[in-house]
C-alpha cells in the first residue's frame, strides 16, 4: 500500500499546489491511512452482511417450505418486522437497545463488549437483507417445477437432499436476478453503519474534511469509491448469472 | 421346516412367486372426483403389461401409485413383499425396485446427461463413483446416446432426453420400470426411438408397465393388454384378444376411432 502512495503522492500533491484540489488521502500518508481503514471495513461489511443475508434468507425460505404452521408464522413475522422499518433504525436498535444487554469481555483490567459496532452492523443489515432474501428465494424455489422434484422423488431421493441438490440449485438461478438487485442495495445500505460510529468510509472520510475541510473533494473520492465497489459486485454477480444460465434453454 | 404349500395345481401362469406387483381393489379420488374405482391387476416377472384407455380414466394414476408417488384411498398395491400403503413403507428400497419415466422427461436442467443418469445411484445408494459412471457410460450407450455424456437436457432433442430419463431410471437397477405416456410428447420420427429402446429392455426380461396411446407398439410388444375406462378395468387379456375380438361395448368404440 505504501508503494501505491509513493507512485500516486506526486501527483497528487502537485494537483494540490497548482491548483488547490485537496484530495489528502492520496498524498498524506496519515490521511492515506484512514481512507484504507474506510475501504477495509466498509469492503469487510459489505461481504459480511451479504454472507450473512444469503444465509438467512435461504434458511428462512427452506423453514417456509416446512410443514410446521408455526414455524412459518415465525418467519413471516420476521420479513413483516425487518422489511417494514427503515435499516437505520434497525442498526441504532441493534446497536443501543440489545448492545446494551450484551454480555462484556474481560480484557485484564476494562471491559469491552462481546459484539463490537461492526458485529452489530453485520448482525442488523444481514437480518434486514435477509428479510428480503426470504421472499426472493421463496419465489425461486415456488418457480422449480414440481414435476422435476418429483422426478427426484420417485429416484428415491430424501427430501432434505431434494432440496439442496434441486430445488436450491433450480430455485438460485431462477431468482438470481432479484438477489442481485437486493444485494447491490444491501451494499450501499451499509454506509449507514455510520450511525453507530462503525470506521467505514463515510466515517473516516467525514474524519478528514473535519480536519482539513475540503469537503467537495472527500464527496468526490466517496462517491467515486462506491461507484467502483458495487460496480465490481454487481459485475461479479451477473458473471455468476450469465455462468449458472442453464445451457440449451435460453440464448 | 415348514414345507411350502403346493399352488402349481392351481394354475402355473398365476404362480404366487411369478407375481411382482399385486393391485387389488384400489380406490382413488382427488376429493370429491373418484379416479380410481376398483381396480386389481397383477404384474408377473419379465411381463410387459400395456395400459390403454381414453384420457382420464386414470391409466397415469394407476401406475402413480405403483411406486408411492400418488397415495391411494383404500384398496391394496403389494410390490415384491412391501405393501405400498404402509405407513411404514420404506419408499426408498420400493423406488430402488421401481423405476418410472415421466411424459415430460423431467431432466434436472442443471445436470449434464452423464450427471442425471449418476447422481441417483451415487447420493441414494452411495455407490462408488468410478463404479457408477462405468455404468452410467454404458447406459447411455445403450439407449444410443454415446457421444452426448456432456449434453444439457437443453441441448437434446425430446426423444435423446427421454433416453437419457430412462438410462436414469435405469441406473437404481430396477426390477420394474414403469412408462408414463412416454411418447406422449415427442414427433412420430422420435417416438420410434424411444419404442426401440423400450423395446429392447423387454427383450432384456426387464418388467414392464406401459401407459401408452401407442396402440400398434402395445400390440407387438405386450404379454398383457389392459383397457381402462371411468376407472375401472373393463377388459383386458393378451393383445390379440384385446386387439383382434374385443368383447367390451366400450372397447370395440375405443379402439374402432383409433384404426
Amino acid at each position: 500500500m505504501d508503494a501505491i502512495l509513493t507512485l500516486i503522492a506526486p501527483f497528487f500533491r502537485d494537483l494540490y499546489e497548482t491548483t488547490g484540489i485537496n484530495f489528502n488521502v492520496f498524498y498524506d500518508p496519515y490521511q492515506f491511512k484512514r481512507f484504507l481503514i474506510g475501504a477495509e471495513n466498509s469492503i469487510l461489511l459489505i461481504l459480511a452482511a451479504i454472507l450473512l443475508s444469503v444465509i438467512v434468507g435461504v434458511a428462512g425460505a427452506a423453514i417456509q417450505q416446512s410443514r410446521s404452521t408455526w414455524l412459518r408464522w415465525l418467519v413471516g413475522g420476521y420479513i413483516q418486522l425487518f422489511r417494514n422499518t427503515p435499516p437505520m433504525v434497525q442498526l441504532l436498535f441493534f446497536y443501543f437497545g440489545l448492545g446494551a444487554y450484551a454480555p462484556q469481555v474481560d480484557m485484564g483490567g476494562y471491559y469491552q463488549p462481546m459484539v463490537s459496532a461492526f458485529g452489530w452492523a453485520v448482525i442488523a443489515l444481514g437480518i434486514f437483507g435477509g428479510a428480503f432474501n426470504v421472499e426472493i428465494f421463496r419465489s425461486g424455489i415456488e418457480a422449480v417445477p414440481k414435476a422435476t422434484l418429483e422426478a427426484a422423488e420417485s429416484l428415491g431421493f430424501k427430501p432434505w437432499q431434494t432440496f439442496v441438490y434441486f430445488t436450491l440449485p433450480l430455485a438460485f438461478r431462477i431468482c438470481l436476478p432479484a438477489l442481485t438487485t437486493n444485494l447491490v442495495s444491501l451494499a450501499k445500505t451499509t454506509s449507514l453503519a455510520y450511525v453507530i460510529s462503525v470506521p467505514e468510509m463515510a466515517n473516516m472520510l467525514n474524519q478528514v474534511w473535519s480536519s482539513t475541510f475540503n469537503i467537495p473533494e472527500m464527496m468526490a473520492v466517496l462517491f467515486c469509491f462506491y461507484v467502483g465497489v458495487v460496480w465490481l459486485l454487481a459485475a461479479f454477480l451477473h458473471w455468476l448469472e450469465r455462468r449458472l444460465r442453464l445451457r440449451g434453454y435460453s440464448k | 421346516m415348514q414345507s411350502i404349500p403346493d399352488n402349481s395345481a392351481v394354475s402355473l401362469a398365476a404362480s404366487p412367486s411369478m407375481v411382482t406387483v399385486s393391485i387389488r381393489d384400489l380406490h382413488l379420488s382427488y376429493g370429491k372426483l373418484e379416479v380410481i374405482k376398483g381396480v386389481s391387476l397383477d404384474i408377473r416377472r419379465g411381463e410387459v403389461v400395456c395400459i390403454i384407455g381414453p384420457s382420464g380414466s386414470g391409466k397415469s394414476t394407476l401406475i402413480r401409485c405403483i411406486n408411492g408417488l400418488t397415495p391411494f384411498q383404500s384398496g391394496s398395491i403389494t410390490v415384491g413383499d412391501q405393501q405400498v400403503g404402509d405407513a411404514k413403507l420404506d419408499k426408498i428400497r420400493l423406488r430402488r425396485k421401481v423405476g418410472i419415466v415421466f411424459q415430460q422427461y423431467n431432466l434436472f436442467p442443471h445436470k449434464t446427461a452423464l450427471q442425471n443418469v449418476m447422481m441417483a445411484p451415487l447420493k441414494v445408494l452411495k455407490e462408488p463413483r468410478a463404479e457408477v459412471e462405468r455404468r452410467a457410460r454404458e447406459l447411455l450407450a445403450k439407449v444410443r446416446l454415446a457421444g452426448k455424456e456432456d449434453s444439457f437436457p437443453g441441448e437434446l432433442s425430446g426423444g435423446q432426453q427421454q433416453r437419457v430419463a430412462i438410462a436414469r431410471s435405469l441406473a437404481m437397477r430396477p426390477e420394474i420400470m414403469l412408462f408414463d405416456e412416454v411418447t406422449a410428447a415427442l414427433d412420430p420420427e422420435t417416438v420410434q426411438e424411444v419404442l426401440l429402446t423400450i423395446r429392447e429392455l423387454a427383450e432384456d426380461g426387464m418388467t414392464c408397465v406401459l401407459v401408452t396411446h401407442e396402440m400398434a407398439f402395445a400390440r407387438e410388444v405386450a404379454d398383457h393388454v389392459y383397457f381402462t375406462d371411468g376407472g375401472k378395468i373393463v377388459e383386458h387379456g393378451p393383445p390379440e384378444e384385446i386387439f383382434g375380438s374385443p368383447q367390451d361395448e366400450r372397447t370395440q368404440r375405443f379402439l374402432s376411432r383409433l384404426l
